[in-house]
């Protein structure tokens, strides 16, 4: 499904990825690539204990071993990962890069060694002896709030990190003239983002005292100030590299422990030093997602008219707070309403310190969850009233002609067509026929359910994000985007907006970024944010370039700037198509002699704010089938629709729909990481945590609407988390909706054929059948 | 991922290979494939001393019939069971239950041998193999022996090979002209290996009714259990649907499940019963 | 600490190396860090993910599961060695044209395993081709486009 919305121009075209030749010939360059003359390696030894005091660590036989430069515990270094207060009176405890007399999760690292070898490096780590005093931990946020629960943090009196409330509209009013009252309690797994690609840093200290680090991450301007904070060295000192990323989904937004130790040994030795992280390290120490427990109420009117929500979010923040922990039950509560209009609305949030690892932003961050709670709600108060899950939502739908539209909540929707999506879903999936499969195959006492979810989406996210356009002497086009990419396609979406915008082929525009020597301050790539706000910082950065360039235009050409129009390859003088000058002729006169009134150079650095969110919507649609004799589920179909305004480039969009989807199905089927009831970790590597291979892929069906973003210079909305956000919810409706004529009303994801046996079994009036 | 260190021996022979076990004793391990070695040394799960790979000794490989036995080199590497014309032919449910270890990678790489040696109870060919009633001939400084496959795997991660012994053949019956040999399992989304499985061979007399049949599972035990009475209520009984079901809703009894992280033991006890009833379904259809 | 080198003759990509390698030392570290044949990558330490595939005569295998002594006089092949000059291999090329890679860490493992497929079996059906990437894990591209990639590749070949 390969659209071309403007085949005259670059913009709306699957072009294909000029990143690509590179990666298919194994010439990509990852951290775990670089290599530098006496690198030394990293490892650490981790705590086993989700909570434990630490009474004795001896590491003489480590320090002893050939080949080891250096060994480190908590008792040698004090430095911290930085949290920023996200929520007045929110608690930030130590955060310690190394264990200090206690660990809080298993995993947490205990000691450091530096050596000759990985391998080396791992064997001294082994030899470190430590003496551990167990201590009571807990590992469930709402078992963590219950009285006399064991504190996951021995130095707070509590184990709430903070409590937030976002309302409007009278509530108490709306549930007490209420006709019926629907009542759910949804807690979304936590999930393991699972890159590909693990993370690591390699720390060079460079001969002028400066430090040079080559990270995994999302965010090289924002984690070179935590590193900077964290190490006490100068931020303009260091140079964060991002080199090619092997995926992220918000685990490689923040500034690890890891990171920090690696510099500190490279600073220390003066050597270069190497970390990358196992796969099993990954699963114990990087940010994890979801894992949020929602009570709602959804009040009614006879009618379906939905008049007050209240929900009460349990957020499990784990035991150390990285930069981004606080923020995604900040997002669930910002979009709680979904795309109805409920005007008397009360969400809190209390965000919960356990002894787990810390979460944090994961492919939706937070929107999976809101979307999963009003969702379920909306199906079971339609199964409650007798009303039909579609009329219940088109009932309540905020129309088109209501944008932009302020929410209960206090935030403004910017554009929206939800009917029509919700249409266009109808029809691709032939939806009155999936009914009629559904209910002949109820008939015959099968397993089988159709589910919808209609979602809203808020993507770009909050803060900014930087473009520079430089016109190099040569004429040739240099963009500088603070929007870092690891795997979206930047490097080929962004060469498509400059090119068409400039009127120069493709091969004339270089996109540059993920290097904080060569780029501007920058934000990142995370919350399906670089089309939105890296693309609007490109494309006004390119206003002005074209403006700038006009005038030095007009000089060369003799006439007047305002006479002078973009010709593809440069200007011309508008009327007089044959008075023309190249990019490249403009490009000297902006660096040879100076003109007269034109200040030299052609660069322009744009700080792209938009000051609200790009609100993308959907409409998803699943049958389900499952079998009654091994709870195994088929995916018959699979209809996702989405709107994330004017499209760029179809097939990265489509990439990016189908990547999410996976993970979406992986939520919804397989993913979960487990603790066990004593905090140890259950689900510890590739081994026990599954996640989606080529042959758990359903067949899919793609669809779009497109509502241009009516706040945006492209009218762009972002799309990068859209099937993680809407496709578990269509799902976990079609599943509930297969299992109602056994009269199961609620089950949380993920949905493994265990877990729906026995629930099968257990059903009210099923016999058992073994 | 780093194994800790060890002393490599490459053997040239299985004459040399037991030299170095009698010379190192229990701190030595023998390498084939690797493909379950190897995992457990990159997280230090296993830290031999010594390593002896045996995985270039000639005449240790390869698929052929001796007699009214199929016998199978120990390092027959998985991919070339599957793939077996004769194996294929003669014992389908040998190379189905080779199919389905693990990956095409690890099936490439992987050994017969050294997959029984490890008798991992999640693995698949024991399963089979308990089913085909199969036998492993093991040599050692004091000569050659067979072991039969119900005196092979007595718990979790252990067999019956003795650390001096090198395991060299497995050796399968011929299933007679009328049985048929099924495998079924159902996988851990994880990791791919057994959650519960099934092996069947079942075969029939002129007259339709079953003469006998050997059913083995996978997943409820320490290694693969036969479900006698499965087999019991199989014998001399038309193979109708109701007589495969009521046999196969035997298939656990006495079976001690554990419950796990991913399923309960009342669902693994349940599949085992799905399972078996699928397996000998398959191989009554031969 | 047992640190005596093994001597290793091994043919890589056609190239015949000798080198002298720890016993413990695992193929894909030797590969990358020795030989700077750093497309073959590491994404898991319990063999699961297939990033580190590559063809050890003739037959797809992980890389990260094999000690590289066990590779002594073996013939490699590993993603660098499969394009011939500025030709892409046509799975290359497949992934190139339908968009089968997006962060690009799992693709060379995943296109290692497609070119041991279609030589195989050079026309598979989608299930089967779905199926020969059981080894590999791709969190990206939710496989729809490799699947694609690969289809493409093989009716390539076929031409």
């Amino acid at each position: 499904m390969t659209t071309q919305h403007a085949p005259a121009g670059l913009i709306g075209a699957s072009i294909r990825r000029v990143e690509d030749p590179v990666l298919v010939t194994g010439k990509g360059r990852y951290v775990d690539d670089v290599q530098l003359p006496g690198m030394l390696h990293m490892a650490l030894l981790r705590s086993p204990y989700p909570h434990a005091k630490i009474i004795s660590i001896d590491a003489s036989a480590a320090k002893a071993l050939p080949g080891v430069a250096a060994v480190l515990t908590g008792a040698d270094i004090n430095l911290n990962i930085p949290s920023p207060v996200m929520i007045p009176g929110q608690k930030i405890p130590p955060h310690p890069v190394l264990a200090r007399g206690a660990v809080h999760a298993a995993g947490a690292p205990v000691a450091a060694v530096v050596a000759r070898t990985r391998a080396l490096a791992q064997d001294a780590a082994n030899l470190i002896e430590v003496e551990y005093e167990s201590l009571p931990s807990v590992v469930n946020a709402e078992k963590a709030l219950e009285p006399g629960a064991p504190l996951a943090r021995e130095e707070l009196d509590s184990n709430v990190c903070y409590t937030a409330i976002k309302k409007g509209g009278d509530v108490d009013k709306a549930f007490a003239e209420a006709d019926h009252i629907v009542r759910m309690h949804i807690a979304s797994p936590r999930q393991v983002a699972m890159a590909i690609e693990p993370r690591g840093a390699v720390a060079n200290p460079e001969p002028t005292g400066d430090l040079t680090v080559w990270l995994s991450t999302q965010s090289p301007h924002r984690v070179r100030a935590d590193l900077s904070t964290a190490l006490g060295f100068s931020e303009h000192r260091i140079r964060v590299i991002a080199p090619d990323v092997g995926g992220g989904f918000g685990s490689k937004g923040p500034l690890y422990r890891e990171y920090v130790l690696a510099c500190h040994f490279a600073l220390k030795l003066r050597k270069p030093v190497k970390w990358v992280a196992t796969r099993s390290e990954d699963f114990v120490t990087m940010i994890q997602g979801r894992d949020q427990a929602m009570t709602s109420e959804l009040a009614l009117k006879r009618d379906g008219t939905m008049t007050g929500l209240k929900v009460r979010v349990v957020a499990n923040l784990g035991a150390y707070l990285c930069s981004n922990t606080a923020g995604p039950p900040q997002r669930m509560m910002a979009m709680a309403p979904g795309c109805y209009q409920i005007r008397n609305v009360h969400v809190e949030v209390v965000a919960v310190f356990t002894n787990t690892v810390s979460t944090g932003p994961y492919r939706g961050a937070g929107r999976p969850e809101s979307v999963l709670n009003i969702e379920r709600l909306v199906d079971q108060a339609a199964r409650e009233l007798g009303i039909d899950r579609l009329d219940i939502r088109r009932k309540n739908f905020i129309l088109s002609n209501q944008f932009p539209y302020k929410t209960a909540v206090g935030v403004e929707y910017d554009s929206g067509a939800y009917e029509h999506s919700l249409d266009e879903a109808l029809k691709l999936s032939n939806y009155d026929d999936l009914i009629r499969r559904r209910d002949a195959a109820r008939a015959r006492g099968e397993l089988v359910g159709v589910g919808v979810s209609t979602f809203v989406e808020p993507s770009g996210g909050a803060g900014f994000e930087s473009g520079t356009v430089r016109v190099e002497r040569t004429g040739e086009i240099t963009v500088l985007t603070g929007s870092s990419s690891h795997g979206q396609g930047h490097e080929t979406m962004f060469a498509q907006i400059a090119a068409e915008k400039l009127r120069v082929s493709m091969d004339h525009v270089a996109i540059r970024h993920g290097d904080t020597l060569a780029v501007q301050q920058g934000v990142g790539t995370f919350g399906s944010r670089s089309a939105v706000m890296g693309g609007g910082a490109l494309v006004i950065a390119i206003d002005r370039v074209v403006e700038k360039s006009r005038r030095f235009a007009a000089h060369l050409l003799e006439a007047s700037h305002e006479d002078i129009v973009q010709t593809d390859g440069g200007f011309a003088v508008v009327g007089a198509p044959d008075k023309k000058v190249t990019w490249r002729q403009v490009a000297a006169a902006a660096y040879g002699r100076p003109v007269k009134g034109i200040e030299p150079g052609l660069q322009e650095t744009v700080f792209f704010d938009p000051g609200r969110e790009a609100w993308g919507f959907g409409s998803h649609v699943a049958l389900v089938r499952i079998d009654r004799e091994t709870g195994a589920t088929k995916i018959e179909k699979l209809v996702l629709v989405d709107d994330c305004g004017v499209i760029i480039n179809p097939m990265i969009v489509e990439g990016q729909i189908h990547g999410g989807l996976a993970q979406a199905l992986g939520e919804a089927f397989c993913e979960q990481m487990i603790y066990g009831d004593d905090g140890e970790v259950l689900t510890s590597s590739l081994v026990n945590y599954a996640v989606p291979h080529a042959e758990n892929m359903p067949p899919l069906i793609l669809g779009e609407t497109v509502t241009p973003n009516p706040f945006h210079p492209l009218g762009v909305k972002g799309v990068g988390e859209a099937a993680t956000n809407g496709a578990p919810s269509a799902i976990a409706n079609a599943m509930m909706d297969a299992l109602a004529p056994l009269g199961i009303q609620h089950i949380d994801m993920p949905f493994t054929a265990p877990k729906l046996w026995s629930a099968i079994q257990n059903a009210p009036g099923v016999h058992k059948t073994s | 991922m780093f194994p800790a260190s060890f002393e490599y021996h490459a053997a040239r022979s299985v004459e040399e290979a037991l030299d170095f076990l009698t010379k190192y004793g229990d701190d030595a391990k023998l390498l084939a494939g690797g493909h379950s070695l190897i995992p457990a040394m990159k997280l230090r799960l296993a830290s031999p001393r010594y390593l002896i790979d045996i995985g270039r000794v000639p005449g240790l490989s390869g698929i052929r019939i001796d007699g009214d036995t199929l016998a199978i080199g120990a390092l027959t590497v998985h991919v070339d069971i599957v793939h077996s014309d004769l194996i294929r032919q003669r014992v389908p449910g040998l190379s189905d239950a080779a199919g389905v270890i693990g990956d095409v990678q690890v099936r490439n790489r992987g050994t017969i041998g050294g997959s029984v040696a490890h008798a991992d109870p999640a693995a698949d060919f024991p399963v089979i193999l308990a089913a085909l009633n199969a036998s492993f001939v093991a040599v050692s400084p004091s000569g050659k022996r067979t072991i039969s496959v119900d005196d092979f795997f007595l718990d979790f991660y252990t067999t019956a090979l003795a650390p001096n012994e090198v395991l060299t053949e497995i050796r399968v019956p011929l299933p007679p002209s009328g049985a048929g040999t099924a495998y079924h399992k159902m996988a851990h989304p994880a990791s791919g290996y057994v959650v519960v499985s099934a092996g069947a061979l079942v075969d029939r007399d002129s007259s339709g009714r079953c003469s006998s049949a050997r059913i083995a599972i996978g997943g409820l035990g320490s290694g693969p259990l036969r479900a006698k009475a499965t087999e019991a209520a199989l014998h001399g009984q038309s193979l109708t649907p109701e007589v495969i079901a009521a046999a196969a809703s035997k298939a656990a009894d006495g079976a001690n499940a554990d419950d796990d992280v991913y399923a309960s033991a009342e669902y693994k006890r349940h599949m085992a019963t799905v399972l078996v009833r699928r397996a000998i379904d398959k191989a009554s259809k031969k | 600490m047992n640190e005596e080198k093994l001597k290793l003759t091994i043919t890589v990509n056609g190239v015949e190396h000798e080198a002298a390698v720890e016993a413990r030392e695992l193929l894909v570290y030797f590969l990358r860090d020795r030989l700077g044949l750093t497309g073959t990558h590491v994404g898991c330490d319990t063999s699961q993910c297939g990033a580190c595939t590559i063809h050890l005569n003739g037959r797809a295998v992980k890389s990260c599961t094999i000690l590289a002594v066990q590779a002594n006089g073996a013939e490699v092949t590993t993603i660098e060695g499969l394009a011939r000059g500025d030709t892409l291999h046509p799975v290359q090329e497949g992934f190139r044209e339908k968009h089968g890679a997006q962060c690009g860490y799992c693709t060379p493992g995943m296109i290692m395993t497609a070119v041991h497929l279609l030589d195989k079996n050079p026309n598979p059906t989608e299930h089967e081709i779905r199926h020969a990437l059981e080894g590999n894990l791709c969190r990206c591209t939710g496989y729809v486009n490799i699947v694609e990639a690969i289809k493409w590749a093989a009716e390539q070949i076929e031409k």
